[in-house]
Formats: structure tokens, C-alpha cells, sequence
């Protein structure tokens, strides 16, 4: 069937701030430029979550008039708190024996979500037509192989991919240029870098899992403008992880936990985790009274520089975390995302204009600020795979005393779905049961985040061999999707004696956890219906 | 034969709402705005009955801040011809609306006039009676099926007891139901294309009709919490609970 086409200068698949940053990069450069941006969420900003300490220096470069332009980037950072937690008690590390990556002071406490609604405005403003609902699901290619552009999903398909009454049949756009920006583990993205093997001489990705809930707590428990991240319980010494409790405006609290995807323990459920850290009596102080009012996951890139795959192929680039420029000592990722897609956009301009070659992208992103932040972050999670305790000192090291220059660089050895141990080798955990004040149920939590797809629509979680679950999954591992998935998804009900594997899709909050984590690969993420998905607000 | 069809923006069905601290309303600021779900069903009737050569233009009205224009925009997209934007700020309630929409349609002077049963926002349930009433116009609410006769409009509606068909004079106000029809997706170059239809900017002061709520709200709380339930043993415990606990029969 041929489907409707339509043709751009560029197409940018995913309104994050990777995305953004190059779509108005682009019409700054040149007003003339036609620039599509596609968003697989019902709008802007609603599939955004990020903790989020922004560091401006991107923004800087993309707005310089940010503060007049109204940017919704106010909460100053004005203290710092760093806690080791044991089990009832917390040790404070004095800021100044932080690194220096990870002090906080000139940066800013922000909802991402609300900066993405902005940058798409300021966007819109210069001319980038952005669609917001429509999920770019497949990659359309050149007879010679590069990239010809993206078709958009089809809508209106049942459960069993036959057409309803409603059905609206997806369109090809093609252009010179598509910028993949669909953030962590895209699955567009995934796609591209096994085809042209862009990982090729890397180490694997390292991701993690990301919760974060948005607390209105009462007025002598806030201090707007602290920071504060902490180490150590409820994980145990050789689980990579750690919490953000950041006071913002409005006497809110964004309150997260972040959980590396390198976890051994299949018992593990980083969901029960993150609602375990919050009855720590350091925090709970600060919850107490308080109404929790949002809820939210996301996988997250780890693996830093040594996990960077080639961001070039003939006629796509890759920008953000779709690559992976996440800092993780730094534990940001937006300026660094903001400015990957400055840098392509500058690319695309010299590649259309002077018929340069796309590859001309790594040696201006590896004469960026971007790289050097990275280069000297690379050694500090890799180190953390010796355990919370010698990550520290080694940490302490290579970022306090040589400044991320030590001349050699650690590496990542095994990809995340790869490191799971057989499940009756490993200890059982006990998660205490919810009190529906501090820590709350998964159903409870879906609620929040307002996800839902269109019922009657196909399933957008494959299995590639659905028997598997069951028959090798649920006996050697107990079935982890149980309990890595963050949103109740996956669950093994028993009928009749017999298990079986029941897939919960419309829970899903797009977060890729299982695209990441199963461990025989299994799972593999598609785009559901355009506008499905969570409904985050200020996330 | 010429429709109006008028279009809410409300907050969408899947957030979750929240009651401000101050209880002086729900918050809004950063939440996800959609057109009131009844009232694509309205346009989607509309765009059918278009379709099947039997009305000529649709136009989309919303009567609402600036981004209520968005809806009137949804609405262009999945076929309406034009669309009119009435300017109001701040809270509008049935009866201000349905004297707006009365100037409107004495100034458009469709042959029917289409919108949702009731925004799924404030339940009022009010617009199209009262603009029914103001008109004097025959009204048709709940509609669940419609078919269009020669002067006439034959509505199946959903009423307490099943569906009840009734026969109205065209000209006529629809009130629809979600059982209507399934509404169609906007696609991408027709959002495009919608981008280029005009909508027509009208200030509700012009208009000459005083907007300010005619009722004064105290506050805006939760729901109590729901207890959790218990089980019983046999009917007898059950009927005796029924009657001495919950005291319902």
C-alpha cells in the first residue's frame, strides 16, 4: 500500500530537549530550513522525567535572553546535602570534600517537562513544525541504504492489526537529514545502531532505572533551593544507586531514586526499593503531612563515553541519550543532551550548504565541551563495580585528585541484561507492605501518571518467543519483569495450577526497562497508538 | 443544510485532577488540555452527515481563553470548515455560554446546531438545553444515533430506561452521546491543512452579553476516602448490615 509522503530539509523523532535544542539550532542558523519534529506523546513534555539539577550551560549558548524569554528555569540551588544512609542512621559528607562535578551551586532546580513545553514554544515560534501524537515507528531507507526518513504509526488497528472504522493510515516523511532524539534506548534508535553496528569497539550501554514522585509537603519541611542526594540503604553494598530529594518552588519536592540496571539480584524490585529508601527517617521527616502528587519512571543511559556509539550514518544522526551523553557522575543529562543536538544542527547546516559529510558531527562533538565532560567522567561507574565502598575511594581519586585525567580508562564489562544471577542462588528480599501515606502500591502509582493507550490496539510489547516467560524465565530468573517493571505491566497469574504470562500494556509508562533488562532479550518496545503513554505534568 | 458544532477545552480524561491547596479550585497550570470528549463526537457526526452530502459547511465554535482555540483547531483538522473563537477569561458558566452561542447562530443561522451531552469538567449538563430554550428551537439531547431526514432529524437517545426515538423539526440542538460514533484521528496533513483555515476572533464583550457567574463557589474539596470494605459470612449478616450498619434498606 503506498502511503501518503511528505518531504522536509530535516525530521527530528522526539520533542525532549535533545530534539528541541536541534530544531532551534537549525532555524537559527537558517530561518529558511524546513523542520518537522514528531512526538510519540499527546503533547510536549508529557513523557518527560528528569529529577532535574540544571546546569544552564547549554541553554546559555541556545537563549542567551533565556531569563527574558521567561525561560521556566527560576529555583536557584542554594544548599547542599550529601548522606551516606545506614539503616536508621545517616552520616552527612561535608559539600566541599564533593567532587567537583557533583557541586551544585550555580545550577538550577527545574521541571524538565516545563522546560520542553518552552523550548517547544520557542520552537514553534521560529517556524518548526512540531506534531505532537504522531510516533515515528519505522525507519524507511535509500535503495543505497542510508536513511530516507520515518513513517508515522498507522492509527485505528484492533488487537489483532485489522483496520477499525477510525483507522487513519500512517505517512512517510522523508528528508536530507532525520535526528533520532527519542532519548534512552529509542527504538528507532536501537534499530540504526545494529544496522550500521555504530556500537561497533564499544563497550556495551549501562543504563539505569530512574523513579522520581512529586511531593507538596508542609511549609517548615520545605527549604527551597536544597539539594540533597544520598548513597547507601536500602541497596545493598554491590547494587549502584542513589536518591535525589531536591525542594523546589510551590512547596513541592521532587524525590527520586535511581537504580543501575546492572542489579544481580533477580529478587530485586527497584519500584519497592525506591519506596523503601522513603521510611528512612531522614526522609520520612520530611514527607511526613505531605500528599504525594505525581509518580513517574524512565530508563536512564549510564555507560558515559566508553558506551558512545558512533552518532553518524549516511543520512541520520543520532542526538542525547538516543546516543547516550548522559553524565552520570554528574547525574545530568540535559545540557549535555541540549548541546549533542546543537552541535547536529550546526552539521546539518554545513552538510546542506557545503555538501560536507555528516561524519564531520563526531570531530565537532569531540572538540565540544560535551566530550571533555564526559572523557573525564568515564572512570567513575565502572569503578562502582567493585561496590559502593572502593567506587567511593577510587572515585574520590581519579575526580578530586586528578580531576578525571588519569590516564586510563575503565571499562564496562557486560551489558545489563546480561548480569542477572539464577534466581534460588540469590536471597529473597522482603519488602514491607505499603502504608498508603509515605509508600504506595504500583497500581496506586500507575494511577498517578495519568498513562493510558486505546483499548483494542495491538499489543506494543513483543515477545519474540512468547512461550519463554514461562517455560525458561519464570524457572531460572522468576520471571524479573514482575517486578524491574515500574508500572505492573508484566505479571505471572496462575490458572488452573498453571503460570501464565499476562502483559498489561496499557499500564506502560514508556520507561524500556524490559526492552533493556529481560535477560534473554526477549522484549523489544514499539511505538504504541500516537498520544498514548503517560500524561506527566511538571516531571 | 448548514452545522455548528460547538467544542469545550477541558482538562483530559486521563490526568488525574487535583484540588488546589487554597481549595479555591482544580489545578490546571502544566496539565494536559483536550477537547471534552462528547463534543469529538459531535464533530465527528457532523463531518458524517457532511460527508453524506447532506449539510453543506461545518463550523467549529469554542467559547474560552486563548488556547481554548486549540479544540476549534482539533476540530478543523477532522473536517470542519471554519471555526470561531469567543474570547472569554476566567470561569464561564452554561448560561453565559448558551446566550453566547444564541448571538452566534443568530449571526450564522445554522440548521442545526451540534455539541457534547456535558463537558466532563464542570457535568453541567446545561448548554444545549438552555440554548434550546433561548432559541425556542426543538432540542434532541443524549443522542446516540441520528439520522437526517427531509427537514427533520430523527435521534435515537440514550434516556434512564433504554433508548427512546424521537422525530425533531430541523432547525434542532443535538446534544451527543459517546455512543454516537468513534471519532476519527486527525491526520498529519490534515493538521497541516488546518492550520490554514480560518477562525474567526470574536471578544464576548462585543457581543454585549454580561459573562459573570451568576453563582458563588464556596470550595472545591476531595472526595472523602472510600473505607475499606469488609466481607460477611452469609446473607442473613449481609441483609442485617445492610439494614442496622448502612441503614440503605
Amino acid at each position: 500500500m503506498s502511503r501518503e509522503v511528505m518531504e522536509y530539509d530535516v525530521i527530528i523523532v522526539g520533542g525532549g530537549p535533545s530534539g528541541l535544542s536541534t530544531a532551534v539550532k537549525l532555524k537559527q542558523l537558517n530561518p529558511d530550513i524546513n523542520v518537522c519534529l514528531l512526538e510519540k506523546a499527546s503533547e510536549i513534555g508529557a513523557h518527560i522525567l528528569s529529577g532535574n539539577v540544571f546546569e544552564t550551560r547549554a541553554l546559555d549558548e541556545l537563549f542567551p535572553n533565556w531569563k527574558e524569554l521567561k525561560a521556566p528555569v527560576e529555583t536557584k540551588v542554594t544548599k547542599e546535602k550529601f548522606l551516606f544512609l545506614g539503616k536508621e542512621k545517616s552520616l552527612s559528607w561535608p559539600t566541599w570534600l564533593l567532587p567537583k562535578v557533583q557541586q551544585n551551586h550555580k545550577n538550577y532546580i527545574i521541571s524538565l517537562a516545563n522546560l520542553c513545553r518552552w523550548l517547544g514554544e520557542q520552537a514553534e515560534n521560529l517556524g518548526v513544525e512540531i506534531f505532537p501524537g504522531f510516533p515515528a515507528s519505522e525507519i524507511l531507507y535509500n535503495e543505497d541504504g542510508s536513511v530516507k526518513g520515518v513513517a508515522t504509526q498507522d492509527m485505528g488497528l484492533d488487537k489483532d492489526g485489522s483496520k477499525k472504522d477510525s483507522f487513519e493510515p500512517g505517512i512517510e516523511l522523508h528528508a536530507k537529514v532525520t535526528v533520532f532524539a527519542e532519548g534512552c534506548r529509542g527504538h528507532l534508535g536501537k534499530e540504526l545502531i545494529n544496522k550500521f553496528e555504530l556500537s561497533n569497539g564499544k563497550d556495551p550501554q549501562q543504563y539505569g532505572i530512574g523513579f522520581k514522585e512529586i511531593w507538596e509537603v508542609r511549609e517548615n519541611n520545605h527549604d527551597e533551593g536544597l539539594v540533597m542526594h544520598t548513597a547507601g540503604w536500602p541497596l545493598d553494598k554491590n547494587t549502584y544507586g542513589g536518591s535525589f530529594v531536591y525542594h523546589a518552588k510551590n512547596k513541592q519536592i521532587y524525590l527520586g531514586y535511581v537504580i543501575g540496571l546492572d542489579y544481580q539480584n533477580p529478587h530485586l524490585s527497584p519500584f519497592d526499593e525506591f519506596q523503601r529508601f522513603k521510611t528512612h527517617p531522614a526522609i520520612k521527616k520530611t514527607l511526613e503531612g505531605g500528599k504525594r502528587i505525581s509518580y513517574g519512571a524512565r530508563a536512564l543511559i549510564e555507560g558515559g563515553i566508553q558506551s558512545l556509539p558512533k552518532m553518524y550514518m549516511p543520512g541520520a544522526l543520532l542526538v542525547g541519550c538516543d546516543a547516550g551523553t548522559l553524565n552520570m557522575p554528574k547525574i545530568k543529562g540535559s545540557h549535555t543532551a541540549m548541546k549533542s543536538g546543537m552541535i547536529a544542527a550546526e552539521t546539518i547546516i554545513e552538510h546542506i550548504k557545503e555538501n560536507k559529510k555528516l561524519s564531520i558531527y563526531e570531530e565537532k562533538f569531540n572538540n565540544s565541551w560535551v566530550y571533555k565532560e564526559l572523557h573525564e567522567a568515564r572512570n567513575v561507574k565502572p569503578s562502582f563495580s567493585w561496590g559502593l565502598i572502593l567506587g567511593i575511594l577510587f572515585t574520590g581519586i581519579d575526580q578530586i585528585l586528578f580531576r578525571g585525567k588519569l590516564p586510563f580508562t575503565l571499562r564496562h564489562k557486560h551489558a545489563d541484561h546480561e548480569t542477572l544471577k539464577m534466581a534460588d542462588k540469590m536471597p529473597k528480599i522482603d519488602y514491607p507492605k505499603p502504608d498508603n501515606i509515605i509508600t504506595f502500591d504500583k497500581t496506586s502509582s500507575v494511577y498517578l501518571t495519568g498513562t493510558n493507550h486505546t483499548d483494542n490496539q495491538p499489543v506494543h510489547l513483543k515477545l519474540k518467543d512468547p512461550e519463554l516467560p514461562i517455560k525458561y524465565t519464570l524457572e531460572k530468573f522468576d520471571e524479573p519483569a514482575q517486578r524491574y517493571c515500574p508500572a505492573g505491566v508484566y505479571e505471572v497469574q496462575h490458572e488452573n495450577n498453571l503460570p501464565k504470562f499476562v502483559i498489561n500494556s496499557q499500564n506502560c509508562i514508556h520507561c524500556k526497562t524490559c526492552d533493556i533488562k529481560e535477560p534473554s532479550q526477549n522484549i523489544t518496545w514499539v511505538t504504541p497508538e500516537g498520544g498514548g503513554g503517560p500524561k506527566y505534568g511538571n516531571m | 443544510m448548514k452545522i455548528l458544532v460547538a467544542v469545550k477545552r477541558v482538562i483530559d480524561y486521563n490526568v488525574q485532577v487535583r484540588v488546589k491547596d487554597d481549595n479555591s479550585g482544580v489545578v490546571t497550570e502544566n496539565v494536559k488540555m483536550s477537547t471534552n470528549p462528547p463534543d469529538d463526537n459531535a464533530i465527528e457526526e457532523a463531518v458524517k452527515i457532511k460527508e453524506s452530502g447532506k449539510a453543506k459547511e461545518i463550523v467549529a465554535i469554542t467559547v474560552g481563553d486563548e488556547k481554548a482555540q486549540e479544540t476549534v483547531r482539533k476540530a478543523l483538522a477532522v473536517g470542519a470548515d471554519r471555526g470561531i473563537h469567543v474570547k472569554v477569561e476566567g470561569v464561564i458558566e452554561p448560561l453565559a455560554v448558551s446566550k453566547i452561542l444564541q448571538k452566534i447562530v443568530d449571526k450564522e443561522k445554522p440548521d442545526l446546531v451540534f455539541m457534547g451531552k456535558q463537558a466532563i469538567d464542570d457535568d453541567c449538563n446545561q448548554t444545549g438545553q438552555m440554548l434550546a430554550a433561548l432559541l425556542n428551537w426543538p432540542q434532541a439531547t443524549f443522542a446516540s444515533k441520528i439520522e437526517v431526514k427531509d427537514k427533520t432529524l430523527e435521534v435515537t437517545r440514550e434516556v434512564d430506561e433504554g433508548l427512546e426515538t424521537i422525530e425533531v423539526n430541523v432547525p434542532a440542538i443535538v446534544t451527543c452521546d459517546l455512543r454516537l460514533n468513534e471519532p476519527r484521528y486527525a491526520s498529519l496533513p490534515n493538521i497541516m491543512k488546518a492550520k490554514k483555515k480560518p477562525i474567526e476572533q470574536i471578544n464576548a464583550s462585543d457581543l454585549g452579553i454580561d459573562t459573570k457567574p451568576r453563582i458563588e463557589q464556596i470550595k472545591v474539596e476531595e472526595p472523602p476516602k472510600r473505607k475499606a470494605g469488609i466481607k460477611v459470612a452469609n446473607v442473613e449478616e449481609l441483609v442485617q448490615k445492610l439494614k442496622n450498619e448502612a441503614k440503605v434498606i
